[in-house]
């Protein structure tokens, strides 16, 4: 015999004592499914059978089973449940987490209990016990669909080892079909409409009167369509909008989910009494001039339609008004009132209609919630979530979602059929829907430990004390979040050369990436300046579209940290506005067809951000070296016109020299990087990323694309932008390799600071996972400010060589894979807070404790 | 980093029998970080010097020895080329039978008094007082100072940073001059000497025997010596945190209590603030009150001294002042103990946490934000957390000009991002009000100036519905 549960439900045993109840759950659950009310006495006091600690027992059953329905698990609940008293704590848990409660009863003789019960150690708590157990059952058999049981199965021991459970697909569950679908909004019998509509998706409809609700529909290959509800009322033919929608449903080339107009009108045709308001008087009108055979089929096409519907392996969820995350999947009474009308706050609002509760606001599942319900003038995307309900019987316009393209199609209605309560626009603010909703984030989201998935790395965990630095440092220094969708990753150098007073050099980089199994690399003069995020709008009504930032601001400029770049205004607005005309000169605005850019740049002098740190230490550290060095030289010279024949002195004269020439070679290299900004004319930028636009991110483009593009800019504005030296190496030809090292020398030894050395492609990947994204080779002079003056004094040399470098380049991999998805995200107009996390991440690995000098 | 000592006491010479160095060698010590030198560049009867040469290891410095840890972050370092607590140890351990006044040889010069002159090429000399302080420390033990300040780099102008070149002379004994240097250089550089040990109170009095007890800035050689020993106990703590060490609010209240007169000297401005804050809430009833960037905690102890506060929460962004809170909280008395919790949070974000209270202090906090992160503060705060009664205390731009010791145009803290003038903290708290549903007052905070307003000032938002 099997007997039929739905596949996530709260199975609850019936039974008195030795009915059989652990031994029919052991054979029909797994073991982890199952809550004995016996285990728990055991847990808490080491004897099973000890009723003086029931009360804890079921305390610790009831929160293990909230735990499990909580995560959406089958639970099953193996006690005597015979009293409707002990069974109300479960009705409530059923009901909490909306899951259907199923009853399943052991209907097992008192003598055979008995018996049982007497082979059984500690079970002789007396006769009357099980007696008593028994009648109690009795009575509740009656009262067990009453007390709310959606399923009710009693079993003999005759049938007991007949029995077969089989689980049940859910009615919302159809994850395993994949789309593509066009789902549409609220139709509201535009039938004019709906037919341009499914036209225009492609759908081909053919009159078959007589036959079929008179159509057959064929959708484009593949597809489906999916009604999100409320065919009916208000418009002008809603009877031709149902049998076009059943005729669909019933040729499987569409789906259905009720709309409270649905309901409603299944109700008045059940012969309920309904009020016949809001168009549904129009709508039973036109039905009494069908036939009752219709009227019926209506009225089941709507009762047999599921609340919601899950589709694309939980990616995609259709309802009415929507579906909170946690109800999702789940079956109770308010699930399917949430699908039909939301949720509202019990206000009412100026025209007298109720407030909705913004749900969407807090939405944070991982399904894209497509949901109509509301009138809105326009398509508004909030949290994962879409409102199609574009009000076309107002005579706003039909919509439809094409999914996973993500496109709306769109049919204006053609006439207002009726007139709303409440304008369209009546809460339509200058920001969109999720602008609006971004302006400020919620904590609960950032904080704690965070694990986040990004499409180069499946998991990037963040601890929490990483979260809390990150939250200090973005609160303290950051611009605001709307314009951070990006942060640099972190760059490792090249492995510690063993060369004669090299610390590092390009040998060690070009040779990593061969190892890796790269074949090009393209090395980039690297510039000593500061790193710095361009973001570039077209004018400040693209940067508030875009960005949601209000005021008239057209950009942004800001450091590796997220922090702003300018401490002046003024001289912010005017950079800024070279960048825009730089660009303008350039048409990037028509030819990317995009209202905005983000730069990944490096702007120099080095001492226009780094001016405290020059005044602070390098220009101290330079003067007190250079004095107590030349002091010591004098008393030194002085001594030796009377020893000139100490071996000591001599010695210590040579060492001194080599002391004197590293530390004027150190001020000499750390005066390279600073020339005085009076002007906007004294600054220069180098970009070598072009991080994204509306359209795209460009990081699948190669680097060498990367620096000719970016080098127009230089042509463009040769005022502000210098094109960035770069070679491309032929890892495999040895003159080419030899000729990038001599071309690094000559860089070095001319003041640079060094190269970059990156994978032609910018995202490499190996067998071993990533490849790094770049490595830097810095020149021995230019490590004097890193590694202090005197660091290539052969003692100091030496020790300097012992440097880790795997954890500066595990960060760097896991920080460019938060980088590149922050950049994903935005240009897939994912809400604020997808963004943010990413960059947040950034921030977070950025305060673990790694060598400042890597 | 080099020393020189000379004199022309005659025969010269005898310094070496002083010092326990011949003239003739050129001896070589190593120490913990590094090496030190001792040689003499001149050593006639008229005229005798000897050069202490420290080459200090300054990759050592960061790393440590083997087995030992780095006592700097920063390899690119003034330290190996100053005049620092790193001449100390030196002195100590090169020249310690002539610190210590033993010279078996000679035992009549150990007291003998000789023309001195000692030359420091480099003292970095941060205190804002510079040359005035190298008077004041050494002036009053004899000494004749000659003080030439060193060009920083010329491109960088109006440095703060300032070295001196020292020359300081004196008829004293060796042993009266090397402890002086001893004591005084650490103080003068006034940095952290890590390299100077644990017993630190008993060394000081047995170097200042005789001459510290007298000095007129004893106090202040003391303070400045000794302090260190707790900045030695911070170690950890403040390299973990110096990328973005927080100031601590004790700077602006330097600045703040200058205006109490010395004569009567009135409760600390950030005392009376407290006191208004705990007034207002006690009249109000509050009973659950937010304490939102509670600092140091010194409010929350306030609150928690009076039982009508029955929730007080703490919240602040830094986590090591938040770390420091809990541990002083695990001390208090249970009752009071179980009325607070203490809260990791940021002003920025919607925080659920906040809702449902009777009332929130924000105490000189909105200063310290982003003036682009106010728009978010005020929806987090007076929108969603929405307490019926909020304080809001920032200072009073206006009343900077009567801080003797702030220059025009700077703010009082290195971290305020902006000061507000009376009439733009009432601007922007009633358009805040008005968008919020509050009523708001605002009050001055503080002794008034007529002209100029009070230090600070408060705004006092109340629920309007």
């Amino acid at each position: 015999m099997e007997l039929g549960i739905p596949e996530f439900c709260l199975v609850v045993l019936i039974g008195a004592s030795g009915a059989g109840k652990s031994t029919f759950a052991q054979r029909h659950f797994k073991p982890t499914e199952i809550i004995s009310s016996d285990t728990c006495r055991a847990m808490l006091c080491d004897d099973e059978t000890d009723q003086a600690v029931s009360a804890d027992a079921f305390d610790l059953v009831y929160t293990i089973a909230a735990k499990r329905l909580a995560l959406g698990r089958l639970t099953v609940i193996d006690a005597t449940n015979v009293q409707a008293a002990a069974r109300q704590p479960l009705m409530a848990l059923a009901r909490h987490y909306h899951v259907w409660p199923v009853a399943i009863v052991l209907q097992t003789p008192e003598k055979v209990c008995l018996e049982r019960n007497v082979g059984r150690a500690n079970r002789n708590f007396g006769d009357f016990v099980v007696k008593r157990q028994v009648d109690n059952l009795r009575r509740s058999l009656r009262t067990l669909r009453d007390e709310g049981f959606r399923v009710v199965y009693t079993i003999t021991p005759e049938q007991v080892d007949a029995i077969e459970i089989v689980r049940q697909r859910a009615w919302s569950n159809r994850k395993t079909e994949h789309g593509p679908f066009d789902i549409i909004g609220d139709v509201h019998g535009c039938y004019p409409e709906l037919e341009r509509l499914l036209l225009e998706l492609g759908y081909s409809i053919n009159l078959t009167p007589g036959h079929n609700y008179g159509f057959t529909v064929t959708p484009p290959a593949g597809r489906r369509a999916v009604f999100v509800g409320d065919l009916v009322d208000r418009g002008p033919d809603s009877v031709g909008v149902l049998r076009l929608v059943m005729s669909m449903v019933e040729t499987g080339a569409a789906l259905c989910v009720p709309g409270n107009h649905d309901d409603k009108l299944a109700r008045a045709l059940a012969g309920r009494n309904v009020k016949q308001t809001h168009g549904l008087a129009e709508t039973m009108q036109a039905l009494v001039e069908t036939d009752e055979t219709f009227r019926q089929a209506v009225r089941r096409f709507i009762e047999a339609m599921v609340s919601h519907l899950i589709f694309d392996d939980g990616k995609l969820v259709v309802a009415h008004a929507g579906m909170k995350q946690e109800l999702q999947g789940r079956m109770s009474k308010q699930v399917r009132e949430f699908a039909l009308y939301g949720e509202t706050t019990g206000e009412t609002d100026e025209f007298g209609l109720p407030v909705r509760y913004p749900w969407a606001k807090e939405y944070r599942g991982e399904g894209l919630v497509v949901y109509g319900h509301t009138p809105i003038p326009q398509p508004e995307w909030l949290n994962n979530t879409v409102d199609i309900d574009t009000g076309c019987a107002f005579g706003g316009a039909l919509t439809a979602l094409r999914y996973p393209e993500r496109e709306f199609v769109q049919v204006p209605a053609f006439a207002q059929y009726a007139i709303p309560k409440r304008p369209l626009e009546y809460n339509a603010t200058q920001l969109a829907a999720q602008q609006e909703n971004d302006q400020v984030l919620n904590l609960s989201d950032f904080q704690g430990k965070l694990k986040l998935s990004t499409s180069l790395m499946s998991q990037i965990t963040l601890r929490e004390e990483q979260t809390a630095a990150a939250l200090e440092v973005m609160s303290r220094f950051a611009i605001e979040p709307q314009w951070l969708m990006y942060l640099p990753p972190t760059m490792s150098p090249s492995e510690t050369s063993q060369l004669d007073g090299f610390l590092e050099h390009p040998a060690e980089a070009l040779d990593y990436y061969r190892r890796a199994g790269v074949n090009e690399v393209v090395c980039e003069a690297k510039h000593m300046g500061s790193r710095a995020i361009v973001i570039i709008c077209r004018d400040s009504a693209v940067a508030q579209a875009r960005f949601g930032v209000v005021g008239e601001q057209i950009g942004v400029c800001y450091t590796r940290t997220g922090r702003r770049f300018f401490n002046d205004p003024e001289l912010e607005t005017a950079f800024l506005q070279r960048v825009q005309q730089a660009i303008s000169k350039l048409n990037w605005w028509e030819s990317f067809d995009s209202g905005w850019f983000a730069l990944d740049c490096e702007l120099l002098p080095w001492s226009a951000k780094a001016q405290d740190l020059i005044r602070h230490q390098y220009a101290p550290v330079g003067a007190a070296a250079t004095a107590s060095i030349s002091a010591a030289q004098t008393a030194l010279q002085q001594t030796v016109t009377r020893l000139p024949e100490s071996v000591e002195l001599q010695a210590l004269i040579a060492h001194t020299q080599l002391r004197q020439q590293a530390v004027q070679g150190y001020v000499d290299v750390y005066q390279h990087y600073c020339w005085p900004v009076q002007s906007l004319d004294d600054l220069r930028l180098a970009p070598f990323h072009l991080l994204a636009c509306e359209q795209r991110p460009f990081y699948d483009r190669d680097h060498e694309w990367h620096m000719q593009t970016l080098a127009t800019l230089a042509e463009a504005e040769p005022r502000l932008f210098i094109a960035t030296e770069y070679r491309v190496v032929d890892l495999h030809d040895q003159a080419k390799v030899e000729q990038a090292i001599e071309w690094w020398q000559s860089l070095t030894a001319a003041g640079g600071e060094g190269m970059v050395v990156k994978p032609k492609q910018w995202v490499v990947q190996n067998a071993r996972g990533l490849v790094q994204p770049a490595i830097k080779c810095r020149g021995p002079e230019y490590l004097r400010i890193i590694y202090g003056p005197e660091y290539d004094l052969p003692e100091n040399l030496a020790r300097l060589r012992k440097r880790g470098l795997s954890g500066k380049r595990s960060l760097a991999l896991r920080e460019l894979a938060l980088g590149l998805e922050a950049l994903d995200r935005f240009v897939n107009r994912e809400p604020l807070r997808r963004v943010h996390e990413c960059v947040f991440g950034v921030l977070a690995l950025e305060s673990e404790p790694v060598d400042p000098r890597l | 980093m080099v020393m020189t000592l000379s004199t022309t006491h005659t025969p010269a010479t005898d310094l070496g029998f002083i010092l326990h160095k011949h003239p003739d060698r050129v001896q070589q010590f190593e120490l913990p970080f590094g090496t030190a030198h001792v040689f003499y560049p001149a050593a006639s009867p008229e005229y005798c010097r000897v050069a202490l040469l420290l080459e200090v290891d300054p990759v050592a410095l960061v790393r440590g020895n083997p087995g030992g840890q780095g006592m700097l972050s920063q390899y690119v370092n003034d330290r190996p080329y100053v005049a620092s607590s790193l001449l100390s140890v030196a002195l100590g351990a090169v020249f310690s039978s002539a610190i210590a006044g033993v010279c078996n040889k000679r035992p009549e010069l150990v007291e003998q008094r000789m023309p001195l002159t000692v030359e420091l090429p480099v003292v970095a000399v941060r205190a804002k007082a510079g040359l005035g302080l190298v008077q004041r420390l050494f002036e009053p033990l004899g000494y004749s100072v000659e003080a030439t300040p060193i060009e920083l780099d010329p491109s960088q102008t109006a440095s703060h940073h300032a070295y001196l070149s020292l020359k300081l002379s004196a008829n004293l004994t060796v042993k009266q001059l090397l402890t002086h240097i001893y004591v005084l250089i650490p103080v003068l550089d006034n940095s952290k000497h890590y390299w100077i040990g644990q017993d630190e109170v008993s060394k000081l009095l047995r170097k200042g025997d005789g001459w510290l007890a007298q000095h007129p800035e004893c106090e202040l050689i003391t303070m400045r010596y000794l302090c260190y020993q707790k900045s030695l106990a911070n170690t950890a703590l403040e390299q973990l945190l110096q990328a973005t060490a927080p100031e601590t609010v004790e700077q602006t209240e330097a600045v703040d209590d200058e205006t109490a007169t010395p004569e009567v000297r009135q409760p600390s401005l950030h005392t009376q603030r407290h006191t208004v804050i705990v007034q207002r809430l006690k009249a109000a009833g509050a009973q659950r009150i937010l304490d939102l960037g509670c600092g140091e905690g010194k409010l929350l102890r306030e609150l928690l001294k009076d039982a009508q506060f029955s929730t007080v929460v703490g919240m602040e962004l830094s986590t090591r002042s938040l770390a420091i809170l809990q541990q002083r909280a695990e001390r208090l008395p249970a009752h009071q103990r179980q009325r607070l919790s203490l809260l990791h949070g940021s002003l920025l974000y919607r925080d659920q946490r906040l809702k449902g209270f009777d009332a929130a202090a924000i105490v000189e906090v909105l200063e310290h934000l982003e003036l682009g992160h106010l728009a978010s503060f005020e929806q987090t705060v007076f929108g969603f957390a929405h307490p019926k009664l909020v304080l809001v205390t920032t200072p009073n731009r206006e009343y900077n000009q009567l801080f003797p010791s702030l220059p025009t145009d700077q703010l009082r803290h290195s971290d305020h991002r902006f000061e507000w003038t009376r009439a733009e903290f009432a601007a922007w708290a009633e358009r805040v009000a008005a968008s919020y549903n509050y009523r708001v007052t605002i009050e001055p905070l503080g002794p008034e100036d007529a002209n100029h307003g009070a230090p600070s000032q408060l705004g006092v938002f109340e629920d309007a519905s």
